[in-house]
């Protein structure tokens, strides 16, 4: 079957034609990649003047809830929450949603009770961004710790490990919620620290509520600023953190705790 | 010893396809649950802001803990070169895929938005052991159907020890990761503990080969091979030793944490005064999970081959169901438990602080689940029918090279 | 024999492909001489969008995608980056002169979205119509 004669002419023919081949084929791999290498390139939004913009790591926002204001049975942190965000409760305590509670407290050996406002604690170090497979939970520059709802896919993962209880999962179809609080069913969601009203240099809802008509414990401000009120603040007095032990620095401190 | 030959099986009678019909009707009512569950809401569920994560996870991780433990039995064979394990490994890989993709499939249609499983396969927190899962379980499948392939087709037999090795690495890596799903959470009394890997590890073991062993007996049993008691007694006596490093890894989570006075409340719940977790404990995990198939495997006489054959099966069939009590403790009661904000301090509020959370599972949770449970059942089925993954005959005469011809029964 | 049944495939094919444009018309709005409905696309208020009609019919996935980031991570809210100020101008009255939400079919998103089969994730978090719409279409 060995045709000796014809082989070689072959062999040399196909090593020829099929390295051309092969660089004829990486030149047009190439022509065909580098217009859109280039575009792309050209294409891309300067980085730099986008960065200066918005949240800045330069603030850490942060709030000092004084106890010894805070009445027991208050809840207008709570209720101003509510409104603000949209919250509607369906008769369902167990599945609604709820971003700040009222948690009492009481002392089994001594009797004393007391109540305090609880909502998410925008950690420095939060668990709950830790344990996000898709990197929706999230910590802005300005320390405010969301969910990027658009990532959410709802595993509740971050429910699990946060130490606060501080999240809510949506188990209904919502409608009509608010412009500025987008929730929606499937997605994890938390106290935002009225991120919507930040950005536009207003305080958070509970605190706005708290000075209004609550006992004015609430205290929203700068921790990064030294000259803030807040700053002065926990500077002066003695404030402590919820399970300040875990190590994760939250925004939320707390006075006469 | 013979070489082994190995058929797909008939499949063609009755039996088989009311079987594989059956299968996937349960399926389908799996799918269904999925598309309520997901149309509604998980209001429907009984999974809540307090108990979030329900039925279809511990069917979920009990599958996925399976299946890297099924594939124990072909590495037991290819990495440390027992003949006995050697024509039982194609078969284990298979299952270990099928219980993989089940225990998957569960997970990802309880997502609250599973549409976005694009996200969750496209983005990445690498801080996230739930991330590193992800590549985890789909690298397993590559991983294993790659082992399989090189155990198959007899040219490449000569690879197969290296991706045997590969797959065994590659499993404990991934059931350290499962249990690390717990261990990392610093927020729960009742998993912050490196011993949730090691834990978890023994149970992919105990788990993975009760369900190759039941799956075993019922392919022989089903297409009329013979199976040597030769297999049926090493795999037995080697369920008890995993059943017994389960029981191990449980009573030094215990121990440990009950020395601890701050973890005296999670102890008591789980050990004493939690209603249905202390009942699942100590009835389901501890008796019905341990014990008994300790006392089944080890006080049988294994010279009396079909009583000790039905002594196993019997042993495998609690093992099984030791190990959903076992995760629903872990799973469920661990969230039941409350978090304590303020140690030594009495709290409620109006989000359920405080109190141990109520968690009934409902309907679409289970028929979830066990959707799930049938999806690896149907991958079987449909493999064993399709491919030759069952050798022809497990006789002891025809795959133990120490075989004597005793006065055995079989 | 091969090549004449060949180039008679391939003119069959390309007369599949090339078909559905014969009737294409610069204003793509009206209905064109073959009879094929066209959306009814609701004009926005206000004179023009963000960008030109064109530029949005082809990008406006590719605007939402990149500028739902640069609000959610850096919180940029204001034109061009806000959802809300779309909602605001696309907004269509129903019949009871109140805005229609996403679930009705006049909605402006969805004139577009039904007809070319699109499915629309945003409205399962976001309110598809103005917030005080819930009382009067006009802002």
């Amino acid at each position: 079957m060995k045709e000796n004669n014809k082989k070689p002419v072959r062999e040399e023919s196909c090593n020829t034609s099929r390295r051309s081949f092969l660089g004829s084929l990486a030149t047009a791999a190439g022509i065909s990649l580098a217009p859109g290498v280039m575009l792309y390139g050209i294409g891309k939004p300067s980085s730099a003047a986008a960065a200066t913009d918005g949240a800045s790591s330069s603030v850490r926002w942060g709030m000092l809830i004084d106890l010894s204001q805070c009445d027991n049975g208050c809840d207008d942190c709570v209720t101003a929450c509510a409104t603000e965000n949209g919250l509607r409760g369906f008769g369902r305590p167990e599945t609604d949603p709820q971003w700040i509670r009222k948690v009492e407290m009481t002392n089994p050996e001594t009797g004393h009770s007391k109540s305090l406002p609880v909502m998410c604690q925008h950690c420095e170090d939060p668990p709950c961004v830790d344990v996000c497979p898709t990197g929706a939970s999230f910590k802005r520059a300005d320390g405010i710790v969301l969910v990027d709802k658009h990532s959410c896919i709802g595993c509740r993962y971050c429910m699990m490990a946060c130490p606060y209880k501080a999240r809510s999962f949506v188990h209904e179809a919502l409608e009509d919620q608010k412009t500025h609080a987008p929730r929606g069913k499937g997605t994890v969601e938390s106290c935002t620290l009225c991120v919507h009203r930040i950005d536009e240099n207003r305080q958070p809802a509970c605190v706005e509520a708290c000075s209004d008509t609550g006992g004015g414990a609430m205290l929203f401000g700068d921790l990064n600023d030294p000259d803030s009120e807040i700053s002065r603040r926990v500077a002066t007095y003695a404030s402590q953190q919820i399970r300040a032990d875990l190590g994760l620095n939250p925004g939320i401190r707390y006075r006469n705790l | 010893m013979k070489n082994i030959t190995y058929t797909e099986l008939e499949g063609n009678g009755t039996t088989f396809y009311a079987m594989a019909l059956g299968l996937i009707g349960v399926m389908l009512a799996g799918l269904g649950s999925a598309f309520y569950m997901e149309h509604h809401g998980h209001v429907v569920t009984g999974m809540t802001n307090q108990v979030v994560w329900g039925m279809p996870h511990v069917f979920a991780i009990f599958l996925i803990v399976a299946a890297s433990g099924a594939l124990n039995v072909a590495s037991i064979g290819t990495v440390f070169s027992k003949p006995v394990y050697k024509p039982l490994g194609r078969l284990s890989g298979l299952l270990a895929i099928a219980l993989l993709v089940g225990g998957l499939v569960v997970l990802v249609l309880d997502l609250g938005r599973p549409d976005r499983l694009i996200v969750a396969m496209t983005r990445y927190n690498f801080k996230s052991i739930f991330a590193w899962n992800i590549f985890l379980y789909v690298g397993f499948l590559l991983v294993v159907a790659t082992y399989l392939w090189l155990q198959m087709e007899r040219r490449m037999n000569r690879f197969a020890k290296t991706a045997g090795l590969a797959a065994f690495a590659w499993r404990l890596v991934l059931t350290t990761g499962t249990g690390c799903i717990f261990g990392f959470l610093v927020a729960r009394e009742a998993y912050d503990s490196a011993i949730m890997a090691p834990l978890f590890i023994a149970m992919s073991f105990s788990y993975g080969l009760a369900v190759y062993l039941l799956v075993l007996l019922i392919a022989c049993k089903g297409s009329g091979r013979e199976l040597g008691g030769v297999v049926i007694r090493k795999l037995g006596r080697l369920l008890g030793v995993f059943v017994i490093a389960v029981l191990y890894f449980t009573a030094l989570q215990h121990l440990t944490s009950l020395y601890a006075a701050e973890h005296a409340g999670i102890e008591r719940f789980i050990l004493l005064d939690g209603g249905i977790y202390t009942a699942l404990f100590w009835l389901g995990q501890v008796f019905l999970g341990g014990l008994l198939p300790l006392l089944l495997v080890y006080r049988t006489s294994p010279s009396d081959t079909q009583k000790y054959r039905r002594s196993v099966s019997l042993a495998s069939v609690l093992v099984i169901i030791g190990g959903f009590a076992q995760l629903y403790v872990i799973v469920i009661g661990g969230q039941a438990y409350p978090l304590d904000l303020f140690p030594g301090m009495e709290v409620s509020s109006s989000f359920h602080d405080g109190a141990v959370a109520a968690y009934a599972p409902s309907l679409p949770e289970f028929v979830l689940g066990l959707g799930g449970v049938a999806l690896a059942g149907f991958i079987v089925m449909l493999g064993l029918r399709v491919l030759r993954f069952l050798p022809a005959s497990l006789a002891s005469a025809d795959i133990d090279p120490h075989h004597k011809a005793t006065a055995e029964l079989s | 024999m091969r090549s004449h049944t060949g180039a008679g495939y391939l003119a069959i094919v390309l007369l599949c492909l090339l078909y559905p444009f014969h009737t294409a018309s610069a204003d793509g709005n009206r209905e064109p001489a073959s009879g094929v409905p066209r959306p009814v696309i609701a004009r926005g208020q206000g004179e023009t969008c963000v960008a030109d009609n064109d530029f949005m019919r082809r990008n406006h996935m590719d605007m939402l995608n990149h500028q739902r980031d640069e609000t959610v991570f850096k919180g940029l809210r204001d034109e061009p980056f806000s959802l809300r100020d779309c909602i605001s101008c696309h907004v269509v009255e129903g019949a009871d002169g109140m805005a229609v939400t996403v679930s009705d079919p006049k909605h402006f998103c969805r004139t577009c979205h039904d007809y070319a089969a699109v499915d629309i994730d945003c409205f399962q978090c976001h309110a598809s119509r103005p917030e005080s719409a819930g009382q009067s279409g006009a802002n």
